[in-house]
């Protein structure tokens, strides 16, 4: 690809920055081991031996700071929202929001007043799995697509060092 | 010796050992624990109040998602409560298969429990291992019910359907297989010099104590206190079953782990025994104004659909009057108090969840302990928020 072969070999590819900071990032989403209800012992269930989350990089951190992905897996109450918010705002940019379930999504089959109906009324929302709770594959299923979201970013890195404004993605 | 000043330390409710969202404030002195006031809530999502605007059917989906390790026990205790105060029988073969599904969910639960409680001290292995086990469990589960974990599989008078053809040769595998299995965490932990250091002597409570604090379940056994509700206060038909009820010696948390252990093995045995008593038969009382119709009379006959839309929309009336409920959940004791003015929803349920009851205790065995202590603490006392906070 117009690159001189001769010294290297084979051993150099040539891409976009986007293409190579979409990919490190999307292989190697970090998210929070943070479980709400019924659907963490599911997250966890997808983690654990049988499903193996880590075959897809992606690796539970216990502190916001480490990690880019939030995975919200249960029901939202009023009292807990706070705390979801304030972890949130902890994580480093970048960095995207799960919701896993029926609770998280809509409220569920919750409607009563301690409930918060659907997380997206707080955090933006990347990816919603529906589901109560949703099977593991269905949690690997909604983790690709938002591997893929994250391989569609434009220049998401370059706008934070100063090369440009970040683009939105072509549908 | 210097004084030290006491430092206040938040715990929770975002923290991967706390087992869901329980929020600890704990006090310290150095890292000697002085004081410890959980805060719950969290999780709290109205189940009661919920419950008062549902008829007795649509309840029961809510049960499901109360100790979410052991959904088929929570439905157990809501239908024999509802079914006490109907005052209908259930066929033996529906008991049977209720006892065979809820002592499958006890070692579905325990099974989660050993896997967090290793895995917070720092035993990972056991973790993969025991969630390894339980993916056999949820696949039976998914095949009776269609679903993994919230499975609403009983019906007030018996069961939504009859199990599926092969529900022996897979239950027979479980018990085939799982003793081998609990060899391998026994094994992997007891006589682990750092799983006995982390246990032995720690959140110890004495017998008197776990009796006053109203601790039920391994907890209370652990302490030495012989009491089981399967045996003592039998339902379901449980006073069929041969098994060993374990119990402690020394109260402390290396002793409920052997008790749960135990426990797990008792449940294989009592699967074992309701598998051998499995007859042919119904699985649904014979109570037309209480059981949805089979579902052949629904899509075939006109009397069928009317009698299937009739309960599905308007539910069946329960006399009046309050009944008291509780089953051996893995936790612990589970209870369902309902009050029923005679209409077609609950007047009022009250929820008696083991878990809740349990944590009372948290400051009576952790006080004294070193914090890192705390969370072996939390482990043994095998909490689920979804109930405790209902």
């Amino acid at each position: 690809m117009g690159v001189d072969q001769q010294p290297l070999g084979d051993n150099i590819i040539t891409t976009s920055l986007d293409g190579l900071v979409n990919w490190a990032r999307k292989s190697s989403i970090w998210p929070m081991t943070f479980g709400l209800a019924c659907c963490a012992i599911e997250m966890m269930a997808t983690g654990a031996s049988h499903h193996d989350l880590d075959r897809f990089g992606i690796i539970f951190r216990a502190s916001p700071r480490q990690s880019d992905c939030i995975i919200i897996a249960g029901t939202v109450t009023k009292k807990m929202l706070p705390v979801i918010k304030t972890v949130y705002e902890q994580m480093p940019e970048p960095k995207w929001v799960v919701a896993m379930g029926a609770c998280a999504c809509s409220g569920g089959i919750f409607d009563t007043y301690s409930v918060v109906q659907g997380i997206d009324e707080a955090l933006p929302v990347d990816v919603y799995i529906p589901g109560c709770p949703p099977r593991p594959e269905a949690l690997l299923f909604g983790l690709m697509k938002l591997q893929d979201k994250i391989m569609k970013e434009r220049n998401s890195f370059g706008s934070s060092i100063g090369l440009g404004e970040r683009l939105e993605p072509a549908a | 010796m210097a004084s030290t000043e006491i430092m206040t330390v938040n715990m929770g409710p975002q923290h991967p050992s706390t087992h869901g969202v329980l929020r600890l404030v704990v006090e310290l002195d150095g890292e000697v624990i002085q004081k410890i006031t959980p805060h719950i809530g969290y999780l709290h999502r109205g189940v009661e109040k919920l419950s008062e605007h549902r008829t007795y059917h649509q309840t029961l989906p809510l049960t499901d998602r109360l100790d979410y390790l052991a959904p088929m026990s929570n439905n157990l205790g809501y239908v024999l409560a509802v079914e006490k105060l109907l005052g209908i029988e259930i066929p033996e073969r529906a008991q049977t298969v209720r006892v065979i599904l809820t002592e499958l969910t006890r070692l579905k639960s325990h099974l989660v429990w050993i896997a967090c409680h290793a895995l917070d001290i720092g035993a990972m292995t056991v973790f993969i291992y025991a969630f390894r086990e339980r993916e056999k469990v949820m696949s039976l589960y998914e095949k009776i019910s269609g679903a993994r974990m919230t499975s609403s599989y009983f019906r007030i008078g018996g069961l939504s359907a009859d199990v599926y053809d092969g529900f022996e040769k897979d239950v027979q595998e479980i018990v085939d297989t799982f003793p081998g299995h609990f060899d391998t965490y026994e094994g992997l932990l007891t006589k682990n010099t750092i799983w006995m250091q982390r246990t032995i002597g720690n959140g110890v409570i004495s017998a008197e104590d776990a009796i006053n604090y109203g601790i039920t379940g391994p907890a209370l056994r652990g302490s030495g206190v012989d009491w089981d509700l399967r045996r003592d206060n039998p339902y379901s038909g449980y006073e069929k079953y041969n098994f060993q009820v374990p119990v402690g010696k020394n109260c402390d948390t290396y002793d409920r782990y052997k008790v749960r252990l135990v426990e797990m093995r008792e449940a294989v045995k009592i699967i074992k025994q309701a598998l051998d008593s499995l007859k042919p038969g119904p699985v649904l009382a014979n109570a037309p104004q209480v059981c949805y119709p089979p579902k052949e009379e629904v899509y075939n006959t006109i009397e069928g659909l009317i009698h299937h839309f009739k309960i599905a929309s308007e539910g069946f009336p329960v006399p009046e009057g309050e009944v008291y409920q509780s089953v051996e959940n893995p936790k612990g004791e589970l209870g369902y108090y309902i009050v029923s003015d005679g209409g077609t929803k609950p007047y009022r349920m009250r929820i008696r969840p083991p878990s809740f009851v349990n944590l009372g205790a948290i400051e009576k065995m952790a006080k004294g302990a070193m914090i890192a202590d705390l969370v072996a603490v939390i482990g043994t006392l095998d909490i689920v928020l979804g109930e405790i906070d209902r």
